[in-house]
């Protein structure tokens, strides 16, 4: 049974029965014939594939997001506005185009209609004050072999300066709807204009379909790490597409309980404010994340049903307290994540069961967490090694509660219960962390792969957990000493 | 002064190869690889995947109708090994499908029966077994062993540096196309359309006339695609001209890197000497450059290893010995700078250990022994329009080098959780290919009746902006606007023998030919408009803004009624032409000669900050004065120096190849293998042109610019050196690069990772141990 898809791509609608599962990349390119958008890696690392996709909110506004299209299932693209480069194009250049011709920008052009998609992106969605970093960051998913990114970032500052405060298109940026203003200036095609309306019409996907449908092979969600790995069977199999449910999205505060959908972006998760109110520096972890275009794909429990030992969002979430509910067929079952990994990519999950939130505790103000990551690049790479950690000490610096994770050294994200049973009650003093680093080296056991050797591994978790005690504790710990 | 096209690029209208429809009845391939580096193959099983949903053909060796053989130099290459295998990914088999899935689906149902033989992937073991390519060559001046007495300070060591995937962001890829009577199109994605042409005529037993390779750009070659795109096209034609149907072969980014050859991997053992005041007496260096399994350019690129291993010093006695050491690797090959880095990075680091012997700065080493006027490099070429100490004392002075260098050493002075880095990185690199017969070069070009203009040369554009500098050169001697004139794509069949686009020498010998194209051209409008105005001196006729003037006065004539008047004049409105480099030549038999036009020339300062509690470290700046002679277009020119510093950057820091022992590439994705992003850059990049240049064997006064920017990254290597010994109390660093963050944080911590290893061996023992007590217990009550 071949269900449909319906969605906006560019100024046309789309009535496709092309498998769900089967990559936007390859509709585009293969199907539409939109050459534009170029296929560089096939693993999200590049950013040659990125498109748009704007999804209808409650607020009859759509709101866009830069994705890499060849990790993302045609299905979900029901009812949403995809835009490739060839979306952006009029008769004139657009400002972004503009700009990037006129530095020079581009040279041998493979990666480039990706830059501008995720620049042009940047010009519609961004908040606040348009800013070199923040257009670092749009471009974050985006590689380029030719330039050193140089030309790229003067383009950006051109659009910077001329959107920004006292900028001769300052007003557009200022506008309530920027999209919209965006259109009627002709810096965006005007068919952006009147696109709520057209998502609107779409009717949404029958649910009794779902399960009519023959049994899926694969459950996709972000598909960040399931396409990267089976792509070719993901793309042949029936599916059934996650984000399909919206109930699985979504983060509840009840009480001091944070209840976070399954199905909930990296992204989503660092931009709550009661998240950002119990991590203070979350977004500068989610900088050292895969890259904005990933982050808007890859979910909290598609990252910890990857079971890799450096999920990095999977270490962070250990520390947390996390308990993982499933659920199936009505019967619903809670995981603690520290009983949770059970050997290298063997973890307790019922194979019919589906995770459906993530629940952890909300930590008091005298607690707290800090999060590090080495990796070749410092930005959209894999972890060597990674650590949390979530911290509880008085008022005289006795520490009264502690998680410490460390990924990337055993077969498991591992949670350093030895190290914990030990820094309870002591005193936050150097003399605490060196016994302490002790005990973490017995505690695990790294092995060499392609991102390390094993003892280097050991020496960044000796590093990473005085980095800990430095980040958190300046006062009591001071990184000239303890270097 | 605009890329032109940017304006294709930016709307996503550029065509690469499989971005043109296709022809009806396309079908796609997909390559069966060696999944072992060395062994005998003794049988190839194609039945199941030919049983395979939607497989057309699978070819192997025995399915050549020529010669299966790729080697451009040396034919040690097949096509489609049948004998033995000797690299991880080298292609066996190829198969046909209606789809790329399907095609690559079947190729992983190719069964191959093979004996394992013994792999080796260090040059330095191949050396030992006399497994080299070619034969050892040594570049000598002055009196190497009689130097050595008089050097206050003899220090030796060795260096090691490792490779480097280009990382084209598109992959290799050609369509092949059937013509009539055998006739074969290829578009190929390389930079050497007629190696392509050759090659596929070779394999197919047919004369060159038969094949037509077209290319209209590529997405990115750093000479990855000068000799490495040939094979793809080759399979492409192969298996077009058997089943008559047009064929695509694109490689996926995994297969791209597991079966492709990278930039050379270089150990090095050096000796250098100096007075007590640090000039540089003598240098002694062996390189052992790691081919890989086949020749491919590998005795090209350790040619320029020789030609730039004093890089821009003046040393009096040299012996410059270097060895292409063949190993169970893919095939190296070309990459911006051909061996020239790895050259000069064996006498950086052989500096900076003389330096510290003689208590001197690194500096102040490299700048006393700057290359001057007058003095005479190695292979016997004499220096000529040396730039090598005004762009470092520009770079210098412009930059205060001495504030920087202050500034970074009261950093160091006062903490200890970050260390700053400095170091200067000046480059001497040759301009022309030095097998000379290459230097050569042709354009064809038409007007036509409406005053429009196109272009073809032997040159690729692949994003250096080779056709923005043509259209630059093309309007500003025809005196008219470039929106007149178009650059037609590379076509064999329009331009014949072309040498490929390398060497940075792409402009300057295409641009020469279009130069001499337009003379041939404008000789003939003179010749006209002094007939039709009866006028005498026929220099005095020139076109200016499309104007027809003569001794600076308009005539009335424009652009276009010239042409027409031309045109009916049956004047020819076409030219070819055809450019030489003058005056380069090499004695290989001496190893003595004047190989290059003339060199380019710059000096970098790097600036970096080591975090010396993670080990990761962010460039503060680079700051570098760069010789572009007269340039052409600055803005082209500009791209090409960030573009190459980048990537000299990358190769120095994150950009890790990672082989095991058992031959296999590790680093085989864009999850493994990192380069550099938006990030990594630093965001205070200053860079100047030297002002008051001009050059005259370059077209129009300008210089070269593709290869040598990449040479400055060498920079990174030592700034971060530099941080490190900050901190670990000026201990020893070796010289291996890439310094990575693993690397970093190894040398910055040397104490920290004993005690690890220390305590991991005992815990080891103590394990061991109390595991063979219980194995002696159990066995005793087992008794």
């Amino acid at each position: 049974m071949a269900s449909t898809t319906q969605f906006w791509l560019n100024d046309r609608l789309i009535t496709t029965s092309a498998p769900a599962g089967m990559l936007v990349l390859d509709y585009l390119r293969r199907q539409a014939r939109l050459t534009g958008t170029k296929e560089g890696c096939k693993e999200g690392d590049c950013g040659a594939c990125a498109i748009l996709v704007g999804e209808l909110g409650a607020d009859g506004r759509i709101r866009y997001q830069p994705v890499t299209s060849c990790l993302v299932p045609l299905g979900e693209m029901h009812g949403k506005h995809v835009v490739s480069i060839e979306g952006f194009n009029g008769e004139e250049l657009s400002p972004v185009q503009d700009a990037m011709v006129a530095r020079c920008g581009a040279q041998c052009g493979y990666c480039t209609p990706g830059f501008v998609v995720s620049m042009s992106w940047y010009l519609m969605s961004e908040q606040g004050a348009p800013q070199r970093a923040g257009m670092k960051r749009a471009i974050s998913g985006n590689l380029c072999r030719c330039t050193g990114y140089a030309s790229i970032l003067r383009a950006g500052d051109d659009l910077i300066e001329a959107f920004g405060e006292g900028g001769k298109w300052e007003p557009i940026w200022q506008a309530p709807d920027r999209i919209v203003a965006l259109a009627e200036a002709g810096m965006i095609p005007a068919y952006f204009a009147g696109m709520s309306e057209k998502l609107a019409a779409i009717e949404p996907l029958p649910v009794e379909e779902e399960a009519e449908a023959a049994p899926a092979a694969f459950h996709v969600a972000g598909g960040t790490d399931l396409y990267v790995q089976k792509g070719e069977a993901v793309a042949a199999s029936p599916v059934q597409i996650l984000n399909h449910h919206p109930e699985m999205k979504g983060i509840r505060l009840e009480g001091n309980t944070f209840r976070v959908g399954a199905l909930t972006t990296f992204e989503e998760f660092g931009a709550d404010e009661r998240i950002v109110e119990m991590i203070p520096r979350i977004q500068d972890y989610l900088r050292l994340i895969a890259s904005l275009h990933l982050r808007n794909r890859a979910t909290l429990s598609g990252n910890i049903i990857n079971a890799s030992p450096i999920g990095d969002m999977t270490n962070l979430m250990l520390a947390l307290d996390t308990d993982l509910v499933f659920a199936e067929e009505g019967s619903v079952r809670v995981v603690p994540m520290k009983e949770f990994f059970k050997g290298y990519k063997v973890f307790d999950k019922r194979p019919g069961e589906l995770m459906t939130e993530l629940v952890f505790p909300k930590a008091c103000e005298r607690t707290k967490i800090h999060f590090e990551k080495a990796s070749k690049r410092k930005h959209l790479d894999i972890a060597t090694v990674n650590s949390a950690i979530k911290i509880r000490t008085n008022t005289d610096g006795v520490i009264e509660a502690v998680n410490l994770t460390l990924g990337g050294v055993a077969a498991t994200p591992l949670w350093l219960r030895e190290t914990a049973e030990y820094l309870v009650g002591q005193l936050v003093s150097p003399k605490t962390l060196r016994h302490a680093l002790q005990i973490v080296q017995d505690e695990i056991s790294p092995i060499s792969d392609v991102r390390g050797s094993a003892d280097y591994k050991r020496l960044l978790a000796r590093q990473f957990v005085i980095a800990h005690f430095v980040e958190l504790f300046p006062d009591r710990m001071p990184v000239e000493e303890l270097v | 002064m605009k890329h032109y096209d940017a304006i294709l690029h930016v709307r996503g209208e550029s065509k690469y190869v499989d971005d043109v429809m296709p022809p009806t009845g396309m079908l796609h391939s997909a390559i069966y690889s060696s999944p072992v580096a060395h062994a005998k193959i003794l049988s190839v099983d194609i039945s199941e995947a030919l049983a395979s949903e939607g497989v057309v053909a699978v070819f192997t060796g025995g399915d050549v109708p020529g010669e299966n053989q790729v080697g451009s130099v040396i034919k040690d290459q097949p096509l489609l090994a049948d004998e033995v295998v000797k690299y991880q990914g080298e292609p066996v088999a190829l198969v046909v499908a209606e789809s790329f899935e399907q095609a690559l689906a079947a190729a992983a149902k190719v069964r191959m029966e093979y004996e394992e033989l013994e792999v080796v992937v260090d040059p330095r073991v191949a050396f030992e077994r006399g497994d080299i390519i070619g034969v050892t060559r040594t570049f000598e001046m002055g009196d190497l062993d009689g130097a050595w007495r008089d050097c206050h300070v003899v220090v030796a060591g060795r260096s090691d540096v490792a490779g480097q995937e280009h990382l084209y962001l598109e992959t290799q890829r050609a369509r092949a196309v059937p013509g009539e009577g055998g006739k074969i199109v290829l578009y190929s994605s390389t930079q050497g359309p007629y190696a392509v042409q050759s090659t596929v005529a070779r394999i197919l037993g047919v004369p060159e006339h038969q094949v037509e390779v077209d290319v209209r750009r590529l997405g990115g070659g750093f000479g990855g695609k000068e000799d490495q795109a040939t094979a793809w096209a080759c399979m492409a034609a192969l298996a077009s001209w058997k089943l008559q149907r047009p064929v695509e072969l694109v490689l996926n980014r995994i297969d791209d890197m597991k079966m492709t050859g990278k930039r050379h991997p270089y150990s090095a053992d050096y000796k250098i000497g100096a007075d007590k005041d640090g000039r540089i007496l003598a240098y002694e260096v062996q390189h052992y450059q790691n081919a890989g399994a086949s020749c491919d350019l590998s005795l090209a690129v350790l040619e320029r290893t020789l030609f730039h291993s004093t890089n821009a010093y003046r040393i009096p006695n040299v012996r410059a010995v270097a060895t292409s050491c063949r190993t169970n690797l893919p095939p190296n090959t070309a990459f911006r700078g051909f061996g020239g880095p790895q050259g000069m990075f064996a006498i950086e680091s052989a500096i900076a250990e003389l330096a510290e012997a003689l208590g001197m700065t690194r500096e102040e080493i490299q700048y006393i022994n700057l290359i001057r006027e007058g003095d005479v490099f190695p292979y016997g070429q004499k220096v000529e329009n040396s730039q090598a100490l005004r762009t470092w004392e520009e770079a210098v002075n412009a930059f205060d080098y001495v504030a920087m260098r202050k500034a970074v050493d009261e950093h160091n002075a006062t903490h200890r959780a970050t260390k700053k880095g400095l170091a200067i990185m000046p480059v001497c690199f040759g301009i022309s290919f030095t097998a000379t017969f290459f230097n050569q070069a042709s354009a064809l070009l038409h007007i036509y009746t409406d005053g429009s203009v196109g272009i073809t040369t032997g040159g690729i554009e692949m994003g250096q902006g080779f056709n923005t500098k043509i259209i630059n050169i093309a309007a500003s001697q025809l005196g008219i606007s470039d929106k007149r004139i178009h650059i037609e794509s590379t076509n064999t069949t329009r331009v014949a023998n072309m040498s490929p686009s390398a060497a940075s020498a792409t402009t300057d010998l295409n641009g020469g030919a279009t130069i001499l194209a337009v003379k041939e051209v404008l000789g003939r409008f003179r010749k006209l408009v002094s007939q039709e105005l009866n006028i005498q001196d026929l220099e005095q006729i020139t076109i200016v803004d499309e104007q027809v003037l003569y001794r600076g006065e308009p005539t009335g004539i424009d652009w276009e009624a010239l042409v027409k008047k031309a045109y009916f004049a049956r004047v020819a409105l076409s030219a070819h032409a055809f450019y030489a480099t003058p005056n380069v030549w090499f004695d290989k038999a001496k190893e003595k000669g004047r190989p290059f036009a003339y060199h380019t020339y710059g000096t970098a300062i790097v600036q970096v900050t080591v975090d010396c509690l993670r080990g990761d470290y962010e460039f503060d700046t680079v700051r570098l004065v760069h010789d572009l002679g007269r340039p052409i277009n600055e803005l082209v020119d500009l791209g090409q120096i960030e573009g190459g510093l980048a990537q000299g950057l990358g190769w120095m820091t994150l950009e890790e190849l990672a082989y095991n022992e058992d031959g296999r590439l590790t680093s085989n994705a864009l999850s493994t293998y990192k380069a550099p992003d938006g990030f990594y850059m630093p965001d205070d990049l200053q860079i100047r042109f030297l002002e008051d240049s001009d050059n005259e064997p370059g077209p129009l006064g300008s210089k070269a610019v593709g290869e040598p920017p990449l040479m400055y990254g060498i920079g990174a290597f030592f700034a971060i050196r530099d941080a490190i010994r900050a901190f670990n109390g000026q201990r020893e660093v070796p010289f291996d690069a890439p310094m990575t963050p693993e690397k970093t944080l190894r040398n910055l911590h040397g104490e920290r990772l004993l005690e690890i290893q220390a305590r991991t061996q005992a815990k080891a023992h103590v394990k061991d141990a109390l595991a063979a007590a219980r194995r002696a217990t159990s066995s005793v009550s087992g008794e």
